[in-house]
């Protein structure tokens, strides 16, 4: 297919480039430097997609950020992504994109029959139709509304593409590279200043590239390329294009997302897609320039009808024509430029000029070259269905209310401008309280929260004089203030056409009879008439307005509707626009992918996974793992087809018979040290702790301050002032940011200071009946009698030339040690270990048959010191010092805490021995109770008791101290279970703690 | 994201930090009797202005310090960061 709406010799893309793609199967050729947008244009297409609600016939209405319609959904290596916007994406060699949103195809639309139900669909019609019966909801409402709606289809593949992050330092950040953005970092950056210029665009310049105007002896588009290239030649100047500045943060974050290779047919293998910036900046110049709004028609949304701006970027950017009859509909002089354009390229356009008597410098540019106008007169409707054939119009009388004889104009495209709307969405973000400017009909920044300063025209500063002086002081005052050097830039001469005064003329009345649609939100299907209906209902506020009636709440955010909104509903309302005031403005400016958002932080990457030394070891003999906070630690060992079940039975069962072996470096380890380190641990545990020995191990329990279990781990006393704590997996780094608040905060005069050695210290248990014969085989050198070496005691030792602490602790409430060497000789250990336990059955066993042995024990762990428990719950009263002051003493008299029914731990085995209990259950005493049943208690941890062979589990319940021997029922509604539990002790095995005084 | 300036450190961004309550609170003194109402103030009730707010930070990422931050709990802006030790 021919490009028959492109021009020769006019255009910024180049031309030596031809580019083939396809649009819902077809191929067509554009050029290196066409949007998707200007390469449709370029070839004759101007339907793109059917509307939101109604399935209307939709085309391009604008060239950038702007656009309502051109959705796409993109095809590239494999990848989709949906709701691309065309007038964004740049083509490359075969990239392939299909209209979004109609079913079958984009000419022929089954859900078109919409806009002829359309008295069914006003606003707020999701709200009133689908609320009832509130059984359809889920099987025939939401299944229906979401086929029907919606745009693309999200991809449910795994996102092969690269992103990043990056966080960058800046004195200056400039967000937007038109005239203001250019001048403002230019004299910035010349005064000194470390300056980043952001562009969203491929193309740097903003208006510059499309308007007729001279600065300092040149063009604006040469001006814009000197000095774009003077800035990337200085070292204290980042210049990028494709990137946009879409959230404003606190204390001055911005944040920006650069697209790489987009536009890339083969990017190279590990450039990132998109990078997400993170930039604080000193301060912040928002050069966002401005955006056309749209007058109101009837049938305005049909292709066809596009902005004048948008017509005229098209021309001078890529060389095509929106249309070869083409009518101007304004209200202001900017859109004779896109005239005077159209008629320099040959096509003689016709101006509808709603103003009565307006007189310029560019109008008689416009009269002089014969161009045709019609001062007062509108465009009352479009005509055509898939594309623009004519216009209906009419004079309009002076007071705009009233409409003239309908006539029917022959023309192929409408192009529609009602003035501009500054973009002040970053400066609205970073808390700026905008105020409104009558000269202009639009909101504006008003007083900065953070460092910001807007410039041109998203100040609401539209002529380029004002703009360049304004921008050039701002860069160097700017820079001044950061750098303290005083170099100034001289602002450079301008030639430009003097505009004269717009129209206050946004929406073009019905004529009698006629019910068009007049599309106010385009991407939502908003119409003038949805508004109506929202205000008749009693809706005020425009907050609510707009939730009801989803004005300015698609993808495009309203930025070609939200003004005309305001306007609508000031004007029936009778109010004017700042009373009515302007919905809040949210990050992000433009849509943004999650994958740039979520960046490198991945699968594996999502968080730091920490592994043990021994893990190569774990791995290579089968350990299946399971992640324990940020660690990897082995579950179980597989053994042929073993289950897990399986395994960990036989690996606890293991240890209660012979020995195990477990890696336990995962435990939190903090050292102490200090003269005062005494003291300290007698205020942080509930026990007493002034008279351990030195060599000696305790077990401590610790408290927060309103009385509830926080942890508990044992504490080593290593020489007079030195002491070695351990504390649980989870709760390693909040108990060392605990220990440091009280030691820093709290009580600074004690002389203590404490220090992670979490990851120094590889640690193995050895439990089992076994292993104090393997602890003489692997210390040939020590005494490791009951004698000399009794439960909580504590020994240093060589292991094989290799320096070791050993501890005789026990989890497993079997005779055990553990042994902790420096990180790097852990596998070393680990290895000597399992040579020396060969002949004692040493297995290794996982964190599965741990918690089994634990479990059946009564040794609480996580699940019962859950947040919610005191140590009367888990039965460690006895630890609770009558004699001394301790973190979270004060508050254990609360009458909840001494009640006499106060829950407590027990054992709870099912009464057929065989059904598993599942954790969380609840336990009630009459399992055909009315409901609400009182519950008595849950189930915290549970396991298969390798020593009695039958399910156990542990239980915190209600007056839990009088229940034993009785009858409960254990309840998972989750798994559908009911089971009939006898309550026990918690110490189901070894009650009286003999084995691990072996 | 806030930009905070540790004593210990300098200007760091907020995710090296965690955030550590209100620090006009004052533990009541180990080993001394307290008042239940005492002790329940301290433990449990907290003011909640819109405004200043002096409050604990941990440069959690960093030096492992406890300061304190002079914050406006609705503009984010931060007046002045103190060490433990220092007084407004
Ligand atoms: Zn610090």
């Amino acid at each position: 297919m021919s490009q028959d709406y492109r021009l020769d010799n006019i255009g910024l893309i180049n031309r030596d480039k031809k580019v083939s793609f396809k649009f819902n199967g077809k191929r067509y050729y554009g050029y290196e430097g066409d949007t998707l947008a200007s390469a449709l244009i370029a070839n004759g297409v101007h339907l793109i997609g059917r509307s939101f609600k109604y399935h209307r016939p939709r085309g391009f209405f604008g060239s950038g950020v702007d656009e309502p319609y051109a959705k796409v959904q993109l095809y590239k290596n494999g990848e989709s992504e949906p709701n691309v916007s065309a007038t964004e994406i740049e083509i490359f060699e075969g990239l392939e994109s299909e209209s979004v949103n109609c079913w079958p195809s984009v000419n022929f639309d089954v859900g078109a029959i919409n806009n002829f139900l359309n008295k069914f669909l006003p606003a707020g019609f999701y709200y009133k139709t689908f609320m009832w019966p509130k059984s359809f909801w889920y099987k025939i409402y939401e299944p229906f509304i979401r086929k029907a709606a919606g745009f693309g289809v999200v991809s449910v593949k795994h996102d092969k593409d690269r992103y990043e992050h990056k966080y960058e330092y800046c004195d200056l950040i400039v967000a937007g590279s038109g005239p203001a953005g250019l001048a403002s970092a230019y004299a910035a950056a010349k005064n000194g200043a470390k300056v980043i210029l952001a562009e969203d665009k491929p193309r740097f310049g903003g208006s510059l590239l499309t308007d007729e105007v001279n600065i300092g002896n040149q063009s604006g588009k040469d001006w814009a390329n000197k000095i774009i290239n003077e800035l990337k030649g200085m070292q204290n100047v980042t210049v990028k294009n494709r990137a946009q500045v879409f959230g404003y943060y606190d204390h001055n974050m911005l944040v920006m997302s650069e697209r790489l290779t987009d536009h890339l047919a083969k990017p190279k293998k590990y450039t990132p897609r998109q990078r997400l910036w993170y930039i604080r900046a000193k301060e912040v110049v928002i050069s966002s320039g401005s955006i056309e709004r749209p007058i109101v028609f009837g049938n305005n949304d049909t292709p066809g009808v596009v902005l004048a701006s948008a017509a005229k970027e098209y021309l001078k950017v890529y060389g095509v024509l929106v249309g070869k009859k083409p009518l101007i509909f304004t209200n202001n002089d900017s859109a004779y430029e896109t005239a005077i354009e159209f008629k320099k390229n040959g096509i003689n356009p016709l101006i509808f000029d709603s103003r009565e008597k307006p007189s310029s410098e560019i109008i008689n540019e416009a009269k002089n070259l014969n161009i045709e106008i019609k001062f007062s007169h509108v465009v009352v409707s479009a005509k055509g269905y898939k594309k623009v054939k004519s216009a209906e119009v009419s004079k309009i009388s002076k007071d705009k209310n009233t409409l003239g004889k309908i006539e029917n104009v022959d023309c192929d495209c409408i192009c529609v401008s009602g003035f501009w709307t500054p973009t002040i969405h970053l400066s609205s973000q970073s808390g700026n309280r905008t105020k409104f400017d009558k000269n202009i009909d639009s909101f504006v920044p008003n007083q900065p929260k953070q460092k910001e300063t807007t410039v041109g025209s998203a100040k609401g500063t539209f002529t380029l004089e004002e703009t360049l002086k304004t921008s050039f002081e701002t860069g160097y005052q700017l820079s001044k203030k950061i750098t303290n050097n005083d170099k100034k830039i001289l602002t450079p001469s301008v030639v430009e056409k003097k505009f004269t005064k717009h129209d206050k003329f946004w929406c073009v009345p019905l004529p009698k009879g006629k019910k068009y649609k007049r599309f106010i939100d385009f991407q939502n299907d908003v119409t003038v008439s949805d508004i109506e209906l929202a205000l008749r209902e009693g809706y005020r506020s425009i907050e609510h307005v707009k939730r009801y009636t989803t004005l300015g709440m698609a993808t495009d955010q309203g930025k070609t509707s939200n003004l005309n909104g305001l306007q609508l509903v000031s004007s029936i309302e009778d109010k004017i626009v700042p009373d009515v005031g302007h919905t809040t403005f949210r990050p992000p400016y433009t849509p943004v992918t999650i994958g740039t958002i979520v960046g490198r932080e991945i699968g594996k990457h999502s968080k730091p996974t920490r592994k043990s030394p021994m893990h190569t070891w774990h791995k290579e003999n089968n350990a299946v793992f399971v992640d324990a906070g940020v660690w990897l630690r082995p579950r179980y060992y597989k053994k042929g087809n073993e289950t897990l079940f399986q395994a960990s039975k036989r690996e606890a069962a293991n240890v209660r018979k012979n020995v195990g072996i477990c890696d336990v470096t995962t435990l939190g380890k903090i050292d102490i040290k200090g003269p005062d380190s005494a003291e300290f641990l007698n205020r942080v545990y509930t026990n007493a702790w002034l008279k351990l020995p030195i060599g000696k191990a305790r077990y401590g329990v610790m408290l927060r301050e309103d009385g509830m279990l926080m942890d508990d781990g044992t504490t080593t006393r290593i020489s007079e002032n030195h002491y070695h704590m351990t504390t649980t997996t989870a709760q390693a780094a909040n108990i060392l940011s605990h220990l440091e608040y009280y030691l820093q905060v709290v009580w600074p005069e004690l002389n203590v200071n404490v220090v992670s050695t979490t990851e120094q210290w590889a640690g193995a248990a050895l439990a089992g009946p076994r292993s104090r014969d393997l602890l003489k085989k692997i210390f040939t050198d020590l005494d490791v009698s009951n004698d000399n070496f009794p439960f909580m005691g504590y020994l240093e030792g060589n292991l094989s030339g290799v320096h070791a602490r050993i501890f005789r602790i026990s989890f497993s409430g079997e005779l055990a040690y553990e042994i902790n060497v420096e990180s790097n000789n852990g596998n070393f250990m680990w290895e000597k270990i399992i040579q020396l336990g060969k002949e004692f059955e040493i297995q290794p066993y996982g964190t599965e048959a741990l918690s089994t042995l634990r479990i059946e024990m009564g040794h609480v762990a996580g699940p019962e010191l859950d947040g919610r428990t005191i140590s009367y719950d888990v039965s460690l009263e006895g630890m609770l010092s009558k004699k001394k002051d301790f973190i979270g003493k004060r508050s254990l008299n609360k009458p909840a805490f001494i009640a006499k029914d106060r829950q407590k731990i027990v054992g709870l085995v099912p009464i057929d021995k065989k059904t598993s209990i599942p954790e969380g259950s609840h336990l009630v005493k009459d399992v055909n109770a009315k409901l609400p049943n009182p519950k008595l208690g849950h189930i915290s941890s549970s396991c298969w008791s390798v020593e009695f062979n039958n399910p156990f589990s542990l239980a915190i319940l209600k007056d839990g101290k009088n229940m034993i021997g009785q009858k409960l029922f254990a309840v998972s509604p989750l798994k559908n279970k009911v089971i009939p539990v006898e309550v026990v002790s918690s110490h189901y095995v070894d009650p009286k703690g003999e084995r691990v005084r072996s | 994201m806030l930009f905070i300036k540790c004593p210990y450190c300098g200007d760091r961004s907020q995710n090296e930090f965690a955030y550590g309550g209100d620090a006009t609170v004052k533990r009541p003194e180990i080993n001394k009797e307290v008042s239940d109402k005492d002790w329940d103030n301290f433990v449990y009730l907290r003011k909640s202005p819109r405004g200043k707010h002096l409050e604990f930070w941990h440069h959690v990422s960093g030096c492992r310090q406890w300061f304190k931050i002079q914050r406006d709990t609705s503009t984010h802006e931060i007046f002045k960061t103190f060490k433990v030790t220092e007084e407004i």
